[in-house]
């Protein structure tokens, strides 16, 4: 059987259309994630400093917020790998960003059980509410929305991860004030808002 | 069953090493510290573990296989890339009772010869890493990591890596590439890791409540873990329940408990007086049963005998407001965006069945789409590197034998006959 003529790829698989970003400024660690980096690499055998890799990615995203071709280019020199190898693990890994993003990533987990849950109206209202869609920020520069795949909080449907911390059994409803408070308490409203016990048997 | 691995997780400082050393805590270190290595893999041998992650592989002998003539370091990897749509034991086990991975580190260490392992931690557990650190800090403070663990002349270090994002981490040769610093990607098996692994050294990779169960045996003993639960199936299992429950949440039990006593005893039944249409039993990768198969019994053999596998004991529950169209195509959106793409079949075959599946359910079908679906399913299923193929074909081979008559009725109706108010109005995002 011969598959559907139809079919032509489209621009929604998400992978080609990751092209490397703009090469941005010339990048160097700060000394103290200088500090931080040379201590994680004594974590691997000396031979394998490539194994740091996810780690120093990480750190560069901490200092600027994204990944930029200059930084790859540093990161590859650290660890005496090629740029395009560290081109190619970023390209692969969900979790970095190559542009710039919002000062807070929503990220909606759209998988099974959050959608049972509600994820989808979580997303729709996020939309409305910032006048986006998936993938896109705000006016503002403060928020970027991404649906991501099950983040593994399945009990407590549905999630919103905002940059690296967990919002839990979030509603449509819940959303206006979770925005609100984002916007006036800044950094300050990602602490203390994951469920850390689980939730108590009712 | 009395819980063990979660007994104290409501406790506020369940997590602290002052509280588990209050009860019994590295007690199985010192009892392994007074047996040769040999002695203790046989120990977990005996007990007949096996692996919690989701193939239910026995963990003695997966520790036996690794190569102890090899004059190279050998390595334990622990599998925390907890990402099984459904599943989040892991997670419970690493923020309330990091210690007792951290003691089956360092006993799995011991066992296999071992000096260093690596916890790999999926990215978006970032609180948990924290946790975890945090944990690993004290052990090492008191002399329970590092050189010459209790005066034993024993040195083991743990280190904890971050994942960035990318489900397919979770399979074992995958996890040892990214950990080596590239994509996470399956290598072509055999040699398996226990003879070449984490860079080409011998290593052993074990699932986090795989390597919690350990410190157990030591302390209770191989008689006390095989009598919990049927033969071949024994010790403490953590169940997820979550989806269309009233208390969804992590339970524990041994494996004689029955789907039934899970999902309405435990998580409280279907919620809003709903009824029961359809259970996924051990994460989304695995066929679904159906409601008149509940009193099967939730352990590897007996959920494999009723037709489907534990996996990582991930119970969906869906009620008689799922659309089974929608259901595999939200699992296929998941599959094609976390195939790895280094096999074809699954890393082409896994969009176009998303597209097929997103057409259904627009209502923009025809019948001889569901050929195709079954025709595309077959050529993924068992032509990949790993076990990802098999997994993503399922939802869509599963819904069509059992509930083909739903995607009929998108084709001859023309629409989602069955459009449940947690849905969007709209479709958004991913279902645009």
């Amino acid at each position: 059987m011969s598959f559907h003529p139809k079919m032509a790829y489209d621009a929604t698989f998400h992978r080609s259309m990751r092209k490397l970003g703009e090469p941005g400024d010339p990048f160097v660690y700060t000394p103290d994630n200088r500090a931080r980096f040379d201590e994680i690499v004594l974590r691997y055998p000396p031979e394998q400093r490539r194994s740091a890799v996810l780690p120093a990615l990480y750190l560069v995203q901490h200092q600027q917020g994204y990944i930029t071709a200059t930084a790859m280019r540093y990161v590859a020199g650290l660890l005496g790998i090629t740029a395009a190898d560290v081109e190619d693990v970023v390209s692969y890994y969900t979790m970095f960003f190559t542009k710039p993003v919002g000062t807070f990533v929503l990220s909606v987990c759209r998988t099974l059980s959050c959608a049972l849950n509600g994820a989808e109206r979580v997303t729709e209202e996020i939309c409305r509410a910032l006048d986006i869609a998936p993938g896109g920020t705000d006016a503002s520069g403060t928020f970027t929305l991404l649906e991501v795949e099950c983040l593994g909080a399945c009990d407590r449907a549905p999630v919103i991860m905002i940059n690296d911390a967990w919002h839990e059994n979030q509603r449509a409803e819940d959303i206006p004030k979770l925005l609100d408070d984002l916007r006036t308490r800044g950094e300050a409203a990602l602490t203390g808002c994951h469920h850390v016990v689980e939730r108590a048997k009712s | 069953m009395e819980p063990v691995l979660t007994r104290h997780v409501r406790e506020p400082n369940s997590f602290t090493l002052d509280f588990y050393l209050q009860h019994e805590g590295y007690d199985g270190l010192k009892k392994a510290l007074a047996q040769t290595p040999e002695q203790v893999v046989d120990l977990v041998k005996a007990s007949g573990l096996r692996g919690r992650g989701g193939a239910g592989f026995p963990t003695g002998m997966k520790w036996q296989f690794v190569d102890r003539k090899s004059t190279r370091p050998r390595y334990i990897a622990c599998n925390a890339d907890e990402s099984e749509p459904g599943t989040f034991k892991d997670h419970l086990l690493m923020e309330r009772n990091p210690h007792l991975l951290i003691e089956g580190c360092a006993i799995a260490c011991y066992a296999i010869g071992a000096k260093v392992a690596y916890i790999y931690i999926r990215g978006e557990f970032f609180h948990v890493q924290h946790v975890l650190e945090q944990a690993i800090d004290e052990a090492y403070k008191k002399g329970l990591l590092g050189k010459n663990i209790l005066g034993s002349g024993f040195d083991c270090e743990v280190y904890v890596h971050r994942g960035a994002g990318a489900y397919e981490a979770g399979e074992e040769t995958a996890l040892l590439e990214s950990l080596e610093g590239k994509r996470a990607q399956p290598r072509n098996k055999p040699p398996f890791p226990a003879v070449v692994g984490l860079y080409g050294c011998p290593t052993a990779v074990n699932n986090v409540e795989t390597l919690s169960n350990v410190p157990l045996i030591l302390r209770k003993g191989v008689e006390w873990f095989t009598a919990l639960g049927p033969e071949k199936n024994g010790g403490p299992k953590l169940y997820c329940v979550s989806g269309h429950v009233k208390r969804p949440g992590v339970y524990e039990a041994s494996m004689d408990i029955t789907l039934r006593e899970l999902v309405d005893g435990h998580a409280g039944g279907v919620r809003d007086g709903r009824t029961l249409k359809a259970l996924i039993p051990g994460g989304s990768s695995v066929p679904i049963l159906l409601p008149n198969q509940l009193d099967t019994q939730a352990s590897f053999d007996g959920v494999q005998k009723a037709g489907s596998l534990l996996g990582s004991a991930g119970l969906v529950v869906l009620d008689d407001t799922t659309c089974m169209v929608w259901l595999a195509e939200n699992l296929l959106h998941f599959y094609r965006h976390e195939s790895c793409g280094k096999c074809t079949p699954c890393r082409e075959g896994t969009d176009w069945l998303h597209k097929i599946l997103r057409k259904i359910e627009h209502g923009q079908g025809q019948m001889r789409d569901l050929d195709l679906l079954s025709s595309i399913s077959g050529n993924i299923g068992g032509k990949t590197l790993c076990a990802f193929g098999d997994a993503a074909v399922t939802p869509v081979l599963t819904t069509l034998k059992h509930f083909r008559h739903e995607y009929e009725a998108h084709i001859t109706e023309g629409r989602c006959p069955l459009h449940a108010d947690w849905r969007a109005r709209q479709p958004v995002g991913a279902h645009a």
